[in-house]
């Protein structure tokens, strides 16, 4: 449950008053909590974990770390059962 | 060599190997304190692919196993009330109470929901106002933001109907009590890094000064492993105990200040009882005064739960790094990821179930 999956912001708007982000995370989508990360633009890929971005990440690195993640099924794991 | 072919480079893999042969000169044993780190450790054999001697100790890194017995049979208490919705990561639903686990409660007829996000669980609180709805909040530092948020919005937005089961737990607080006890064996650290992505790394250079430990953060894949150890190598070797970033792609030494700042609204540090290991002085965050109202132990008044550990499960052995999960007796035979009698059987970040999945009985040598 401590998996923190990167995935590349495609929209952002605002809920309830907090930038929230659509983001992609090697095909499946997800909305993204940008409270930690709020100047997080579009384009730019963040670490998220449990609904919400932590941190930056560069595009290489992220992109390393998605085919990393779907290649040992963690993508499956964090996003398929649920 | 067989391990290394699963790794998404094996030339850099094998680099590094190489680099950690060459520079150990004598046994060495270093603990990871992340189940990331831990399953990704056993599955992919980078403790076989270590020299001899240096010997990977998995600690208490998988949150889901040491959420305290006492807190697991108050969410049972909880999420058996008719009226409630419990809401909880996955992970959570086999971990065994003390009779029961959520999962079995949950086929009994409760209305136990899985869900993505601790955000989740407060829209069904605002699409169910008539229902009391709980959330089931555990974890390290690293889930502890999203938890912070959605009780900061429960509180803003008005859901009063919303409330958090909290249990979470710290890093350093852990690390300085596994130093303490009389049997530690412990010699270095590596350190969780999504955990360091939010706290940042302030907290561990005095640890590593005060205990004499290398700590290296580093994350979860298993290049990043073998760097953390190759670095903590490095350091052992040279008698040198200090603070190395090693993940600088996701770690700043600042953490994420943002999260930081709530953290320090919605939380305060308490003493908290880790399964398997026991009391922690201050090794936890509980909702602090001003978000009281939101905590679901004062709501539903569950204090005077009874506990009753399984006399079979040697998991705080485990996870103290006193015993590998094979050499229990009951690993596998009373004991399994169907019927776990314990929690680090339950999670695919503890080190009895990584263990039970993917341990070979054949040690590779290279």
């Amino acid at each position: 449950m401590c998996l923190a999956v990167p995935g590349r912001v495609l929209a952002v708007t605002e809920v309830d008053g907090v930038p929230t982000a659509e983001v992609d995370f090697g095909g499946v989508r997800k909305s993204v909590c940008l409270q930690y990360v709020p100047d997080a633009a579009v384009g730019e890929y963040v670490v998220v974990h449990v609904g919400f971005a932590i941190q930056r990440l560069d595009e290489q690195s992220a992109q390393r770390t998605l085919a990393e993640f779907e290649r040992m099924g963690y993508l499956e794991e964090e996003f398929g059962a649920r | 060599m067989k391990y290394l072919d699963e790794f998404s480079n094996p030339e850099l893999a094998l680099r590094l190997v190489e680099q950690i042969h060459a520079v150990t000169t004598r046994p060495w044993a270093m603990m990871e304190v992340c189940g990331g780190q831990t399953h990704s450790i056993i599955r992919h054999g980078i403790d076989q692919l270590l020299p001899d001697g240096v010997e990977m100790i998995h600690g208490p890194g998988c949150p889901v196993c040491v959420t305290p017995l006492e807190t697991i049979d108050k969410a049972l208490a909880i999420a058996s009330r008719p009226d409630v919705i419990f809401c909880s990561f996955g992970d959570m639903l086999r971990v065994p109470g003390s009779g029961r686990d959520l999962f079995s409660v949950k086929s009994a007829g409760a209305d136990v929901r899985v869900v993505y996000s601790p955000l989740d669980a407060l829209n069904l609180a605002r699409e169910n106002p008539d229902r009391p709805v709980v959330f089931f909040g555990i974890g390290f530092e690293t889930t502890a933001p999203a938890n912070a948020m959605t009780v900061y919005q429960a509180r803003r937005l008005g859901v009063r109907n919303f409330s958090l089961l909290v249990s979470h737990v710290l890093v350093p607080p852990a690390i300085a009590a596994i130093m303490e006890s009389p049997r530690c064996r412990v010699q270095a650290f590596l350190a969780a890094g999504h955990v360091c992505s939010v706290m940042g790394t302030g907290e561990y250079p005095a640890l590593a000064s005060k205990y004499g430990v290398p700590i290296v953060v580093t994350g979860f894949e298993p290049l990043d492993i073998l760097e953390g150890i190759r670095q903590t190598v490095v350091q052992l070797e040279a008698g040198r105990h200090e603070l190395q970033n090693a993940y600088p792609r996701a770690v700043r030494d600042e953490g994420n200040p943002a999260a930081k700042a709530m953290l320090r609204d919605v939380f305060e540090v308490t003493d908290r009882a880790w399964r398997g290991i026991g009391m922690i002085p201050d090794s936890g965050w509980r909702l602090s005064s001003r978000y009281r109202e939101f905590d679901a132990e004062e709501r539903f008044q569950v204090g005077d739960v009874r506990t009753s550990e399984s006399p079979l499960c040697r998991s705080g052995e485990v996870l103290q790094g006193l015993l590998k999960p094979h050499e229990c007796a009951a690993f596998g035979k009373e004991c399994t990821p169907r019927n776990p009698l314990g929690a680090t059987m339950v999670s695919s970040e503890g080190a009895c179930a990584a263990y039970y999945a993917y341990r070979r009985l054949d040690v590779v040598h290279i």
